[in-house]
């Protein structure tokens, strides 16, 4: 009882304060606020955007947790399989180990600390200087971006990302639920036009592969979708390596299970679109069945470069790369996505098409979901445009049938 | 309306007039009022607030230390001065309070202890239209008449395409409409009768399919045999699905209560404001009918001992009015709902499991494993006011042809031509109180639909 009415008590001292804003951001988070409705319903549903933001936080923790073990372990199969070994993954045998986890959260938890710290800090300063209440956004998307990024990033250039992101892609455009486009993965194009040898090529996804690079220790850090880019065919990971997430990519995307898991967590607590997760999956089927044909048809050959990714099975795109992460938790996003129902179908579906075209025919970088998703998010405004106008057209047609 | 499948493979509608709303949400309270009538204690004064007649500038036509009897005229509308608003009960003036810039508040009267009545005289059956008009605009029962476009007051020179009236309500603890018009059958097809003189179009009214309403048997109306979750028994949810309002278009909008008291001055001369009430929720002892008369003090209605931690509210929790316990009731409501305020901090409120709430999310709230639970809401927020994020929760509670999202945030920036293509001619505030309710971001929907309309009046007529 003594906490609550010594915050209350600084709370009524903050009123009005330039500093408030910042004081009830952490007072809202230990305690929902004494505020009553005032005109309007006089009773208000349980939710608040806290709670909203929190779910799509908690679906995150398992693919965050599952991707501190995997840097660990990725970076020691690298090291064995240089010697000539060649790991099989075993969930408890050689995966959840203090080994990998050790060094795993070393690498990992920075990039969560420097994300949040920096991004916090910038919505807080922009609070002050507007004087509104810390929305609740950037706690999502600064627990997006480290999940995003590949593991030995330097935390530097994460902070300048960072910062141009929730500035250029947030604030500008008046902050929480204005923005046009996805703020993590404005952060993560920033890094990638900024730094593209930091965030493509055939190092960078595991630990240490970059500093190894040319000294006799030298480790392969690869994605198998760098590898299919390249037509090397896949020997060391089978399908299984792939749906769990024993596999190089970015810190927390390679889980299939655990990103799946998480979309049904969305989906039941009535958060995420299940429209845009599903209607994503289709378009990347869709397109990869197209190119699958292309192949069968025998219109492109071996020696293409394309071959490689056009003839993976077209199912197959979905456990490589980052399609399932982005379609379940970047597509997804309220703001930036479609609006309408309908206009969710068809953004969700041009999002899976799109990402596996760039996927296959991106010569530098073979992925092309965040490409895709930040074109849709552009886009959406003007999908949700026609879908509406439907709806006005109807009511106009209403008044002619009466005429006529 | 339904459609069958004759052999010849034509499409027929049928007469049959059913309408299912599958859009929306039951809110299930604590305090509902059991089926019991009670006469309340005489009021010692009235009260009447000029507040409660949206868009209405009052010029008052008396003064104080005035004496009045029922019916008699107190202020009528600067902007349409035909439209008068008359006293519910005789007595003396006693005082008109008034706000910044000498805005009236509210008018004070000390009643009798016998009320006299004014002699409005009798409608003749064979009245024409323009009688009936100027008789309902000198008896003071024209502003029980609103129209749709803006959800106002009716405009008396504007002919409705048709009438709409609710039959039933599905809001959360309000009157139920079957019992406060059980033995009044009579007046409200005497009110109908001459209503149905004042439109070429059609009476609708809905009632709430299966519910033998007595309702159903009333001549020269349509009846609609609504199902599904509040919204159904709005107006405005049967406007939208009989007929919704075109550009240009009016329809008028009458509450069944308002009917009874319509038709009771229509037969008997007399403006007697007498209505029953539904005393309604968790911090009310005994939930139960009250008759009593529009204007009444709420302190004579209520029962003694109600804690000063409680809001009282005229008309039900989604779209009342909240009133102070010196306050009187006001003119239209059917409802006084009372429940707890809600000023009190929640440790962890916005990520610790919820059961006590209503949610229609699951996102560790628990209203979902109870759908027939009654819940004690009180007037907490549940978090703070936030710009628009979530997309497509508001859908699912919105049963009409209409993007509400849209459509609030056209009223925001104050687009006029969105607002009219998107369907502002059709709505009313109260058509966006469930997603006000439900709205994470806790956003005023009413309020700023209500700012929409009136801004719409003023620049487009």
């Amino acid at each position: 009882m003594g906490i609550k009415l010594s915050l209350h008590q600084l709370k009524e001292k903050f009123k009005g304060n330039m500093f408030a804003p910042a004081f009830n951001a952490f007072h809202t988070f230990l305690y929902t606020p004494n505020d009553v409705t005032k005109g309007g319903t006089h009773i208000k549903a349980a939710d608040d955007l806290k709670r909203t933001m929190n779910m799509v936080i908690l679906s995150l923790v398992p693919c965050l947790l599952f991707g501190i073990f995997n840097a660990g372990y990725q970076h020691y199969a690298a090291v064995d399989l240089a010697n000539g070994i060649i790991r099989e993954a075993s969930f408890l045998g050689n995966f959840i180990t203090l080994e990998n986890f050790l060094l795993g959260s070393t690498k990992v938890l920075p990039l969560v600390i420097v994300s949040y710290v920096v991004g916090l800090t910038v919505e807080f300063i922009f609070a002050v200087i507007k004087g509104h209440e810390v929305e609740e956004g950037y706690l999502v998307t600064g627990m997006l971006v480290p999940l995003i990024v590949p593991v030995d990033l330097p935390l530097w250039m994460l902070a300048v990302a960072v910062i141009f992101g929730v500035i250029i892609g947030k604030e500008v455009f008046g902050g929480t639920g204005m923005n046009i486009l996805n703020p993590a993965l404005t952060i993560r194009a920033f890094l990638f036009f900024a730094y593209p040898t930091w965030m493509s090529g055939d190092k960078v996804w595991v630990h240490q592969a970059v500093e190894r690079t040319g000294t006799a220790e030298a480790i392969s850090g690869e994605t198998i979708l760098g590898m299919h880019a390249q037509n090397i065919p896949i020997e060391i990971y089978d399908l299984s390596d792939m749906f769990i997430g024993f596999i190089p990519g970015s810190v927390g995307e390679t889980s299939k299970i655990l990103i799946i898991l998480g979309a049904l967590f969305l989906i039941f607590t009535k958060i995420g679109s299940w429209r845009i997760m599903l209607s994503t999956i289709a378009g990347a089927l869709f397109m990869g069945l197209i190119f699958n044909q292309v192949v069968d048809l025998g219109w492109i050959t071996e020696t293409s470069k394309f071959y490689g990714l056009m003839s993976v099975p077209f199912w197959e795109h979905l456990l490589i790369g980052s399609i399932l992460f982005g379609a379940v938790f970047m597509a997804t996003d309220p703001v930036t996505a479609a609006q309408t129902l309908k206009g969710k179908w068809i953004y969700g579906f041009l999002i899976g098409f799109i990402s596996i075209m760039i996927r296959v025919f991106n010569p530098a970088y073979p992925e092309g979901v965040f490409l895709a998703i930040l074109l849709m998010n552009v886009f959406a405004p003007t999908i949700d445009h026609y879908v509406i106008q439907s709806n006005i057209k109807n009511r106009l047609n209403r008044i002619k049938i009466k005429i006529s | 309306m339904q459609r069958i499948k004759t052999p010849f493979n034509f499409i027929l509608p049928t007469m049959s007039k059913d309408i299912i709303v599958k859009k929306g949400l039951n809110i299930n309270l604590v305090g509902d009022a059991s089926k019991t009538l009670e006469i309340s204690k005489n009021s010692k004064y009235y009260s009447l607030y000029p507040d409660d007649f949206h868009g209405v500038f009052p010029k008052l036509t008396i003064k104080v230390d005035q004496k009045v009897k029922a019916g008699d005229v107190l202020f009528f509308d600067k902007n349409n001065e035909e439209v008068k608003f008359v006293s519910p009960v005789s007595g003396k003036i006693t005082e008109i309070q008034r706000g910044e810039r000498r805005r009236i508040v509210s008018i004070k009267i000390l009643a009798d202890k016998k009320i006299e009545y004014k002699n409005l005289g009798k409608l003749d059956a064979k009245a024409d239209k323009n009688k009936i008009i100027d008789y309902f605009l000198n008896s003071g029962l024209w502003p029980f008449i609103k129209q749709r476009p803006y959800d106002v007051i009716a405009d008396h020179k504007i002919s409705p395409k048709s009438i709409f009236i609710s039959g039933f309500s599905s809001a959360p603890l309000s009157a139920d409409l079957d019992f406060i018009s059980k033995g009044y059958e009579d007046k409200i097809q005497t009110a109908i009768n001459f209503l149905s003189k004042l439109t070429k179009g059609e009476i609708h009214m809905s009632v709430r399919k299966n519910s033998n309403s007595e309702l159903s048997n009333l001549n020269n109306i349509t009846i609609h045999n609504v199902s599904g979750p509040h919204p159904s028994g709005n107006v405005g949810t049967l406007i939208n699905k009989v007929s919704p309002v075109n550009k240009g278009e009016v329809v008028w909008t009458i509450s069944l209560q308002d009917l009874i008291l319509i038709g009771s001055v229509i037969e008997s001369g007399k403006f007697s404001a007498e209505r029953i009430i539904a005393l309604v929720g968790s911090s009310i002892e005994n939930p139960r009918y009250i008759k009593t008369i529009i204007g009444s003090q709420i302190s004579k209605i209520l029962d003694k001992g109600i804690q000063d931690n409680n809001r009282i509210i005229s008309g039900n929790v989604l779209t009342g009015k909240q009133i102070s316990i010196k306050g009187n009731l006001d003119y239209y409501s059917n409802t006084v709902s009372v429940i707890p305020e809600g000023n009190d901090y929640d440790l962890f409120g916005w990520t610790r499991p919820i059961f006590d709430k209503i949610s229609t999310s699951r996102a560790l709230t628990f209203s979902w494993l109870f759908p027939n639970k009654k819940f004690s809401l009180n007037t907490n927020t549940n978090g703070e006011h936030r710009a628009f994020v979530i997309t497509g929760a508001y859908e699912k509670v919105f049963p009409l042809d209409i993007y509400p999202m849209r459509i609030l945030k056209a009223c925001m920036y104050k687009d006029l031509e969105e607002m009219e293509a998107l369907g502002m001619y059709e709505v009313a505030p109260e058509d966006f109180a469930l997603t006000e309710f439900i709205c994470i971001s806790k956003q005023p929907h009413q309020e700023i639909i209500r700012k929409g309309l009136d801004l719409m009046k003023k620049e487009l007529g």
